[in-house]
């Protein structure tokens, strides 16, 4: 087995790709395509995260100073709930699963589209309609009760609390759809050669996460559902004063939203996997590994989410045991790190941008995977629980890992995607600004935390003010190094240069079709028959 | 490390003797050593006995893991230098770890996390399980105020009086959302949880006053949700449920001083001159200050400048003359008739506070009127109330 390869025609006449054909607006609402499908979605996730980062930053703004700077505490409440709603649900948990897993998926597996291209467009549709709900809330005031939206406060909050659960609920559904396609597809439409353990490391990720929206998701909307009829109705299942139980819910809350981390750190990982192997021209330091590691988190992150609730009043037993599952789950993230950096060993390094987004991750992650680490052990939480000590360390794990591994996943595959080039240097400027305006927010929040300041704070004693004011400048550097991202970007998709088929010398895949990829990816049907990260020096 | 071994029921005698803390046994070096890198990661004060030992935990999971992630720092930025892309079209060798690194890898970090699991979560049970003879107050929060009450029938809002040097169990519960109990200074903290009781237990080690947070939103008051506790010598402490009322300047006198710890609602200590100067401390002190304004602007209820006598439209669309039955039905039914365009948020106070102590509520409110003042109290207005 040595030299049949994915079967395509290397040069195709311009104007044939999936981006043109066929043409007109109206083929995009119609559209079945993957590709088509995952553009939506990536310019729809961005949308939500321009809108999140402007709440992110009046929240910044309005903690200049003690007392009130810009709002009152009413609207800083709102800002932070909407803040944690729109980020969690609109764009951090379907960034790259819906955008990047849609559009490369079926590609990496040698398949000419999910296994139910139809379901695929209605998770589309719902996901915009539960966004417009969600959006509604806003419009009628917005909750104030956090994204977590913890009972009876909940119940009991004049603000509006049922759009805003409703709305979830429906983006639900459009995850739950997103995640049986991928399960399908990738049992279903592996192209002859793709056995399981030949799959890029992505697509297990992907995989992985699917699994865990599908099993976790439904107790969520089970739960905002009990949540709006509590509000609405005085239902009371979880209002002690009528004979329900507050901290039921929280159960039920983080048996989804602990797995929920991984559904958003999960994909980036196979990001992070993708981008090293093809900087560094080399196989990963053990393929073996990340995809154990993949499902160790997809499994053991169920049995965790007690660890949310060290102070809430569960029994000793129950935090001893969460505790310790919670160590049991970092391993897994520890071990992918140590390989990550062993695949560059020995390798090929281009420090392009992607590769320097990969940098930055494997900082950030780091830090804010160890104080996930030091948050487990049980007397420490109790510490910093609910202070910006947790602020930080998910912040870290959610922006500096997810979304610096989505800004990594955007330059990596933006000439796939669009078959244009962005500008280098200006690329390069702008992973350094994102990274100083990104320790520069949430650097000082640990020490914060360290000092006792709660969280959802729109007022704080005056000597925290010289750490919130470093915050909040480091916030305005964060916003301007994605601004400048956005703008180049936006830029490239017209007036870039043209990338040609595999601008990376990438041996994965989906570079193996011309970029942008034709409507139906491939001419002929493809059969694999090397692995994806094949970049040694003799066939071996 | 050797007190982790320790049975709760020798926990406090052993904490008295000394702090506890492994960096103790290097003597003075290891309390420069503490101070040193408590004020570097910016935390509090160690002011009960529980604190010293919790950070040194963190002290050693910090120092490892910064290790750990030099070592990996260095490692990538090295490979990034010395196997830089020379040639395009360049292909590299293929590298795979062996088992024995993935699996020493793997074991070592987990005997390492598990370990601080371990001691983690022995400190965590010292601070759940209050060792027998502990003293007991039973903690209230309610939007947006602590209330403390004592087995001997003093009860306090606010502010916590606690012994110095003895163990203190809280048995924590809330009157309506969710809130939660923290102590920066102590390292610990409670969720106060409508329904149940949850405990915990401190001993501070020396007589000085704490701040206290709310650190489970509850509410557009939550950031203020504020109190102190307040540790007393155990002489003063019997004093005090005697019956003994310190004010600001007491306090000071003992070397305690409130206002530095937080900047607090209790007025500076005057001389109680005359009913509406009393009015504004219990005002102060019952926590109306946290909602009501005194300076005109509408807060979480009305201001309460030029409140008393004016006519108000209540969310009924009844108009309400605002005299002494409105106020004091405001305050004992809060829900009865509410301002339009205020929440339904205020507690009642029924039973809380005395009828001496609304009546000089009443009598300060009398007073807000007019611009605001330079002084913090206006002057009764000649002739009667302004309309």
């Amino acid at each position: 087995m040595s030299t049949v390869e994915v079967v395509v025609p290397l040069s195709r006449p311009a104007g044939d790709s999936y981006l043109e054909v066929p043409r007109g607006f109206r083929s995009w609402l119609v559209t079945t395509d993957h590709k088509r499908i995952g553009v939506i979605f990536l310019f729809a996730t961005s949308a939500a995260l321009v809108l999140g980062g402007v709440f992110a930053l009046l929240l910044r703004a309005e903690l200049l100073t003690p007392g009130r700077t810009i709002v009152g505490p009413l609207a800083y409440n709102r800002f932070f709930t909407l803040h944690g709603v729109i980020m969690v649900w609109l764009f951090m948990i379907p960034s790259i699963p819906s955008a990047f897993g849609n559009f490369l998926l079926p590609i990496m597996l040698g398949a000419k589209d999910v296994a139910f291209p139809r379901l695929n467009r209605a998770s589309v549709y719902v996901y915009a309609a539960g966004a417009v709900i969600v959006l509604s809330g806003l419009v009628l005031g917005g909750a104030d009760t956090g994204w977590t939206f913890y009972p009876p406060y909940s119940g009991r909050t004049p603000t509006s609390v049922a759009p805003i659960a409703l709305g979830v609920f429906v983006l639900g559904i459009s995850t739950i759809m997103t995640a049986i396609n991928f399960i399908v597809t990738t049992h279903t439409l592996r192209a002859e050669g793709m056995g399981w353990m030949r799959m890029p490391l992505f697509v297990w990720t992907i995989y992985a996460t699917s699994i865990i929206q599908l099993l976790a998701t439904p107790v969520l909307g089970m739960a905002l559902l009990l949540v709006a009829l509590d509000h609405a109705f005085r239902l009371g299942v979880f209002d002690p004063t009528v004979g329900g139980d507050p901290i039921l819910y929280q159960h039920l809350f983080w048996f989804y939203s602990h797995p929920a981390v991984y559904i958003m750190i999960l994909p980036a990982m196979g990001v992070v996997s993708e981008v090293v192997c093809t900087f560094a021209r080399k196989n990963p330091f053990s393929y073996t590994a990340i995809v154990v590691a993949t499902l160790g988190i997809a499994f053991v992150g169920f049995l965790t989410w007690g660890h949310h609730m060290f102070v809430a009043g569960m029994s000793e037993l129950d935090v001893g045991i969460f505790g310790a599952l919670s160590m049991f789950v970092a391993i897994f993230s520890a071990i992918k790190v140590f390989t990550w950096v062993g695949t560059l060993y020995r390798g090929s390094i281009s420090l392009d941008a992607p590769l320097l987004y990969l940098y930055e991750f494997l900082f950030l992650f780091g830090v804010g995977g160890m104080s996930g680490v030091a948050l487990a052990s049980p007397s420490l939480d109790v510490h910093w629980h609910d202070t910006y000590f947790v602020v930080a360390h998910f912040h870290f794990v959610m922006v500096g890992g997810t979304i610096t591994a989505w800004l990594a996943a955007l330059h990596y595959w933006f000439p796939k995607m669009f078959g244009r080039h962005y500008p280098q240097r200006v690329a390069a400027l702008g992973t350094l600004l994102v990274f100083m305006g990104f320790l520069g927010t949430f650097v000082p929040q640990f020490l914060l935390g360290n000092a006792g300041m709660p969280r959802r704070y729109y007022d704080y004693p005056p000597e925290y003010q010289a750490l919130h004011v470093l915050s909040t400048m480091g916030s305005w550097a964060l916003g301007g190094g994605l601004l400048l991202t956005a703008v180049y970007l936006v830029a490239a998709l017209r007036g870039g240069r043209r990338a040609g088929t595999n601008p990376w010398g990438s041996r994965s895949f989906e570079w193996d079709t011309p970029s942008p990829p034709p409507q139906h990816n491939f001419t002929e049907q493809p059969v694999i028959a090397r692995g994806p990260y094949d970049y040694a020096r003799e066939e071996g | 490390m050797l007190a982790l071994r320790q049975a709760p029921e020798g926990i406090a005698r052993a904490e008295a003797a000394d702090s506890t803390s492994a960096l103790a046994g290097l003597g003075e070096v290891g309390d420069a050593l503490n101070q040193a890198l408590r004020r570097i990661l910016f935390l509090p004060e160690q002011a009960s006995t529980f604190a010293a030992r919790v950070d040194q935990l963190h002290y050693f999971e910090l120092g490892l893991m910064s290790g750990i992630a030099a070592v990996l720092g260095c490692a990538g930025i090295w490979f990034a230098f010395r196997y830089r892309r020379r040639a395009e079209g360049e292909r590299t060798p293929r590298v795979v770890a062996p088992l024995w690194l993935e699996l020493g890898i793997a074991g070592g970090l987990l005997g390492l996390f598990l370990f601080w699991w371990l001691i983690g979560y022995r400190q965590y049970l010292h601070a759940k399980v209050a060792p027998a003879g502990a003293l007991e107050v039973y903690v209230t929060g309610k939007q947006w105020m602590w209330e403390f009450a004592y087995p001997r029938g003093r009860n306090s809002q606010g502010v916590l009086f606690v012994p110095a040097g003895r163990p203190v169990k809280l048995l924590v519960t809330s009157r309506d959302v969710i809130h939660s109990f923290y102590v920066p200074a102590f390292r610990i903290k409670q969720d106060a949880v409508p329904g149940r009781y949850t405990t915990i237990w401190f001993q501070a080690r020396t007589a000085g006053a704490y701040r206290v947070f709310c650190t489970e939103l509850c509410g557009v008051g939550h950031s203020r949700m504020w109190g102190k506790v307040v540790a007393l010598a155990p002489g003063d402490f019997e004093r005090w449920l005697a019956g003994w009322n310190p004010d600001a300047a007491d306090l000071r006198r003992l070397g305690i001083d409130l206002d530095g710890v937080l900047p607090g609602d209790v007025p500076a200590d005057e001389e109680e001159a005359d009913l509406a100067r009393e009015g504004q401390r219990v005002a102060a002190v019952r926590g109306c200050l946290r909602c009501h304004t005194v300076d005109g602007t509408p807060y979480i209820g009305p201001t309460w400048r030029g409140l008393y006598g004016s006519v108000e439209t209540m969310t009924t669309g009844e108009r309400v003359f605002v005299d002494e039955a409105y106020i004091t039905e405001s305050m004992m039914d809060p829900l009865a008739r509410i301002v339009a365009g205020y929440p339904a948020d205020m507690p009642s106070y029924q039973g809380l506070i005395s009828a001496p102590e609304t009546a000089a509520i009443i009598e300060y409110m009398k007073t807000l009127w007019g611009p605001v003042p330079p002084d913090s109290v206006a002057p009764p207005p000649p002739g009667g109330v302004p309309r």
